[in-house]
């Protein structure tokens, strides 16, 4: 958006949500659904309120967020080196590219009851399942980005007189750093979807566990400000993730603004 | 221009693997390049001249024979020759002015941090992309592109050029005025240089040399002599001697052209 009113570029970003919102209550008073299965956006906007100032609110988000956060950090951390290995030496790529495909194509979620045996429903399982999640989507994005570079870069810099270190450190890092912060950012949307599924199915606390009792006890308003939330923080992730990349690279051709 | 030769070929055949065997590509090539030279290579493409340009700039090892540089045989890239690739590849991640200090930030070539200021600005200026310093190359047209990379080559003081198709992308007046500007510089720092091209016509106005070379299996198929002086200048292009030159030039190399065509019909299932 290059907009330069900032009045105007404010109320053209939130145009859409008003409409959602607008839409919302509607549904409630046209009569169509039964009101009782569909709370307006006062009574969700309420039960956030209340939530917020007893503290349970903040509670659930921080620990959702944080269990994501783990994820992605441990699930980077080795997804980089490996998908960096699986990119730049072609013939392991051969036999390996099956492997990972297999595991990839694998939903988590589906992995949620063999972690519970194995590792029970405290936190280690939720940091097995959510780091496999990230692993997974992180190495392909990283594999496939780094076997995409061109050689051409490292023939000049041999040619000007880099060393093997030099040419790691100078230009295979500034090649790779696109690649890391789009692995960063799939990784972010399988983990979250991962995250919330787990603590549906087995968790004292956190978002999804939070929407999990709510739907025991029909509190239908909690539910909406529970789905509300995940997407609110994931959406933040996201933005913030995308802002470190226009910082980071602002000279690559496109970026996604 | 001295006679010393800098750049000698010797018997220098090169073959590629293939699952139906060795592919020869290069076939005892002799030439060689004198100090202060511009030798161009000319000939079909596909030929086999960019494995040459390769085993020169240390990417690649001959079969057999030898390629030595300055009598010493060569044992992989370094800064004493420039490359210029035909894709350019100029740094995109870093700015002008940082593309044209890299080389001078490596430790092989390591300057002070004024040193390299100064050189940078003096390329910078020389390739008129002072304007442009802390642009990205992603802003860069073409031409500019080209004028960068050649800049970073520049900026280690190599002592020979070595260039690939360098103009092919471009189009006819920026090609034109790059060849001046390669020219000036080459002019005022006395390098030797080889260049591929497949224009006949670039070949002879930038080179006091040009290597015909055969279709594949590349074999030297003469050697001509430029009889024009430097400093040179476009009016050159009017000149009969250059367009009779030019003329038997061209025919040399059609000829092998054809040869080439022949030899794709031959190979392919009819």
């Amino acid at each position: 958006m290059t907009d330069a009113n900032p009045l105007r570029r404010a109320a053209l970003l939130a145009l859409p949500w008003i409409c959602v919102v607008l839409a919302w209550t509607l549904l409630h008073y046209s009569g169509l659904v039964n009101p009782v299965l569909v709370p307006t956006p006062a009574q969700v906007a309420r039960r956030f309120w209340e939530l917020m100032s007893n503290g349970k609110l903040p509670i659930d988000m921080l620990i959702s967020a944080r269990r994501v956060l783990i994820g992605v950090v441990l699930g980077t951390l080795l997804a980089v080196p490996t998908g960096f290995v699986l990119g730049w030496y072609k013939n392991v790529h051969g036999f390996a590219d099956p492997l990972v495909n297999f595991f990839r194509a694998l939903p988590p979620i589906a992995l949620i009851p063999l972690v519970v045996v194995y590792f029970g429903i405290g936190e280690a399982a939720k940091v097995v399942i959510l780091f496999y999640a990230a692993f997974f989507s992180g190495v392909i994005v990283m594999y496939e980005g780094i076997s995409q570079i061109s050689p051409i870069f490292i023939r000049v810099a041999r040619t000007l007189g880099a060393t093997d270190g030099e040419i790691f450190r100078r230009v295979i890092v500034p090649l790779s750093l696109p690649h890391i912060l789009t692995a960063v950012r799939v990784e972010l949307g399988v983990v979250w979807a991962t995250l919330v599924a787990s603590e549906l199915i087995a968790a004292q606390n956190g978002l999804g566990a939070m929407i999990q009792n709510a739907s025991s006890f029909f509190q239908l308003d909690l539910i909406y400000l529970g789905i509300i939330c995940i997407g609110l923080i994931a959406l933040g992730m996201d933005l913030l993730l995308r802002k470190i990349s226009q910082r980071f690279l602002n000279w690559q051709d496109r970026i996604s603004a | 221009m001295s006679t010393r030769d800098r750049i000698v070929f010797d018997h220098v055949s090169v073959g590629f693997p293939t699952p139906s065997g060795l592919l020869p590509v290069v076939e005892d090539v002799c030439f060689s390049v004198r100090d202060g030279e511009f030798v161009s290579l000319v000939g079909p493409s596909g030929c086999g001249k960019t494995t040459m340009l390769n085993i020169v700039a240390g990417f690649l090892k001959p079969s057999s024979g030898s390629v030595t540089l300055d009598g010493a045989a060569i044992a992989g890239p370094g800064p004493d020759r420039g490359v210029i690739f035909q894709e350019y590849g100029v740094f995109p991640w870093l700015t002008v002015e940082n593309n044209i200090g890299f080389g001078l930030s490596l430790r092989a070539n390591q300057r002070s941090k004024e040193e390299r200021a100064e050189v940078c600005e003096r390329y910078m200026k020389l390739m008129g992309l002072h304007e442009f310093r802390r642009a990205y190359p992603k802003t860069l047209s073409g031409g500019m592109r080209q004028r960068l990379a050649l800049a970073r080559a520049y900026a280690v003081a190599p002592q020979f050029l070595l260039m690939d198709e360098p103009f092919g992308a471009l189009d006819a007046q920026t090609r034109t005025a790059m060849q001046d500007l390669l020219l000036e510089v080459l002019q005022k720092e006395g390098k030797t240089a080889m260049l591929i091209t497949h224009s006949v016509e670039e070949a002879i106005y930038l080179s006091s040399r040009v290597v015909v070379v055969t279709a594949r299996p590349s074999r030297v198929r003469c050697i001509v002599d430029v009889p024009f002086p430097y400093p040179r200048t476009q009016s050159l292009h009017e000149q009969a001697e250059f367009i009779e030159l030019r003329s038997t030039m061209r025919d040399l190399v059609m000829r092998e052209y054809a040869a080439q065509e022949q030899q794709a019909r031959d190979a392919a299932p009819s």
